[in-house]
């Protein structure tokens, strides 16, 4: 699979897909062959070239309809990335529907994105702000999900962490918030490239994700929402595009999902996401899920073998998805990473955007490592045998 | 391999030693470092003399990576005994040294170790660390001068 994408052909070991995927080249050419051919304001033309962007753009929502498994393309709306997309939820959705005493109950695994603006929301309307926390096995256990009662309004649960690779189980979080008439939104930025999602089967009122870490370009993300929600909500950004008629001192609102698309909106970054879904889909959902589970497996047990690591994920493989954290023991992440980086090895250090999470465990920052289908063997050797030289620099220093 | 040279043998000593990292009985000043990038916190304590021209004693703690840790240690030894005003030259020497900026034979003796940390811009998302402890040193002696 290396051989598709072209940044990979340099020798770098790239473990870092969590953060951003790399791109095959047919990614790369359709956005470049969109501005060779078919470039022009999408909506605002009535010349042969912008019904054609156009065309292209409606055309997206029509293929993450399917991607995804959304009853209506009026469900999917296009943004910058997950963080637009869960603030407009926040905004346009919270905002209006919570009131004082309401309560929002979120995993503690949560992404700032997905954490940040409820507590902004909560503070302005006076909710309450509770969160699940993970057992030992860095799971969230049924007893966590009592937190969930009739005050509960609002759930925000992240697919896959982003920090330990746990999978948690969404249909059953969403079925018992829907026993008490809560809405669920599932961010499904560190699942999207792994495993099929499909928001019906799910249930999920909103789930988000962003085109980069699925193959596909920057700078855009995808909102899916019922219908029935989305209808009933305020625009979240105003301007062009997003409107039927203006009046003076009032507006109405154009319909889905354009209501919600303010503005010339990424039509490069939608045809580059069709393109990336192609690329997904022509692999297929079981052939990536097969091909990382072997490599997670493999990971995990070379891992394992080096007593100086600090792992932290979950012990059942089967609740574990691609992103594997740990510490080399009393060398501080970020060194390691610098001097990974001199060995050509890309893995992410810090607190990964989970402050929270971090600080629920009772850690700063880890290294992570991540997969996606480009990954080998190989490349997980390379990254133990690196781990083994840092681990020796470090060492006589650290007993000291 | 250059930039691995930054991790050497005299880095690493300082980054683990314990030499520096205490509280003092008593301080003139005391202000936090953080460098979010790394999660790099530190906070210094710094003693003055009885006419407060003199830097007589200083301490840290706090936790980070080993640049920050190292290049914070290493910063009390060649500060410690100063005057006020030679601190913020030696201070201004240090930035410019990490900026790859000329400095003269004289004044990298000033530096002391801390001439070991001059190829850190090889490794740009670790200027900050080696900074930390510097700038807020900077920050706590200059907000002095406007008191
Ligand atoms: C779980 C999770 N949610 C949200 C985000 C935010 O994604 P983006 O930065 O593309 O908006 C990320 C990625 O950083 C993530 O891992
Ligand atoms: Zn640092």
């Amino acid at each position: 699979m290396k051989e598709d994408f072209p940044l990979l052909k340099s020798n770098v070991v790239y473990l870092d897909s969590a953060a951003t995927s790399q791109k095959p080249s047919c990614v790369i050419d359709s956005i470049s062959n969109y501005y060779k051919s078919i470039n022009a304001n999408p909506h605002r033309g009535a010349y042969n070239l912008s019904v054609q962007a156009t065309s292209a753009y409606d055309n997206a929502h029509e293929v993450v309809k399917e991607f995804i498994n959304a009853s209506s393309s009026k469900e999917i709306i296009f943004t910058k990335n997950a963080t637009e997309s869960l603030n407009l939820i926040a905004y346009s959705y919270g905002l209006d529907n919570l009131s004082e005493g309401d309560e929002v109950v979120l995993t503690i695994m949560e992404h700032h994105s997905d954490l940040v603006p409820w507590q902004e929301i909560c503070k302005k309307n006076k909710a309450i702000l509770k969160y699940m926390y993970v057992n030992e096995n860095y799971e969230i256990s049924d007893s966590e999900l009592e937190k969930i009662t009739s005050k509960t309004k609002i759930i925000g649960i992240t697919h896959v962490s982003n920090v330990s690779g746990t999978i948690n189980d969404v249909k059953k979080i969403i079925s018992v918030a829907h026993k008490h008439n809560a809405k669920v939104v599932v961010d499904a930025s560190q699942s999207i490239a792994h495993m099929k999602v499909d928001v019906q089967d799910m249930d999920a009122d909103f789930l988000v994700f962003s085109s980069h870490k699925m193959y596909g370009p920057m700078g855009i993300g995808v909102l899916y929402g019922k219908e029935e929600l989305l209808k009933n909500m305020t625009p979240f950004l105003m301007g062009g595009d997003m409107i039927e008629y203006v009046y003076e001192q009032d507006t109405s609102y154009a319909e889905l999902p354009q209501r919600f698309e303010a503005g010339t909106q990424n039509v490069e970054g939608a045809v580059g996401l069709v393109e990336a879904i192609n690329y997904i889909n022509k692999i297929g959902y079981d052939k990536i899920r097969e091909h990382e589970r072997e490599l997670l497996k493999y990971s995990r047990s070379k891992l394992e073998e080096l007593d100086f690591l600090e792992l932290y994920y979950p012990k059942n493989i089967d609740n574990h998805s691609s992103v594997i954290s740990f510490n080399i023991k009393g060398v501080h992440p970020h060194d390691a990473s610098s001097i990974l980086d001199t060995m050509n090895i890309c893995v992410r250090s810090g607190n990964h955007c989970a402050q929270p999470f971090l600080r629920s465990l009772g850690i700063d920052s880890t290294l992570r490592m991540s997969l996606a289908i480009y990954n080998d063997k190989s490349d997980i050797d390379h990254l133990v045998d690196a781990l083994i030289k840092v681990n020796k620099m470090f060492e006589k220093y650290k007993e000291s | 391999m250059e930039e691995l040279d930054i991790y050497n043998e005299l880095l690493m000593e300082h980054a683990y030693s314990k030499k520096n990292k205490k509280e003092l009985d008593s301080y003139d000043a005391c202000s936090l470092g953080h460098n979010p990038n790394c999660g790099d916190e530190i906070k210094l304590e710094v003693k003055l003399s009885e006419d407060k021209k003199l830097i007589e004693d200083m301490s840290f703690s706090g936790h980070g990576c080993a640049i920050s840790q190292a290049s914070t240690s290493i910063m009390i030894d060649t500060l410690k005994g100063k005057s006020i005003k030679e601190a913020k030259e030696i201070i201004n020497i240090y930035f410019k040294m990490i900026r790859r900026e000329n400095i003269t034979k004289e004044d990298s003796k000033l530096l002391k170790d801390a001439m070991i940390l001059k190829n850190i811009s090889n490794m740009p998302a670790r200027v900050k660390c080696a900074m930390l402890a510097w700038h807020t040193l900077d920050d706590m002696l200059n907000i002095d001068k406007k008191a």
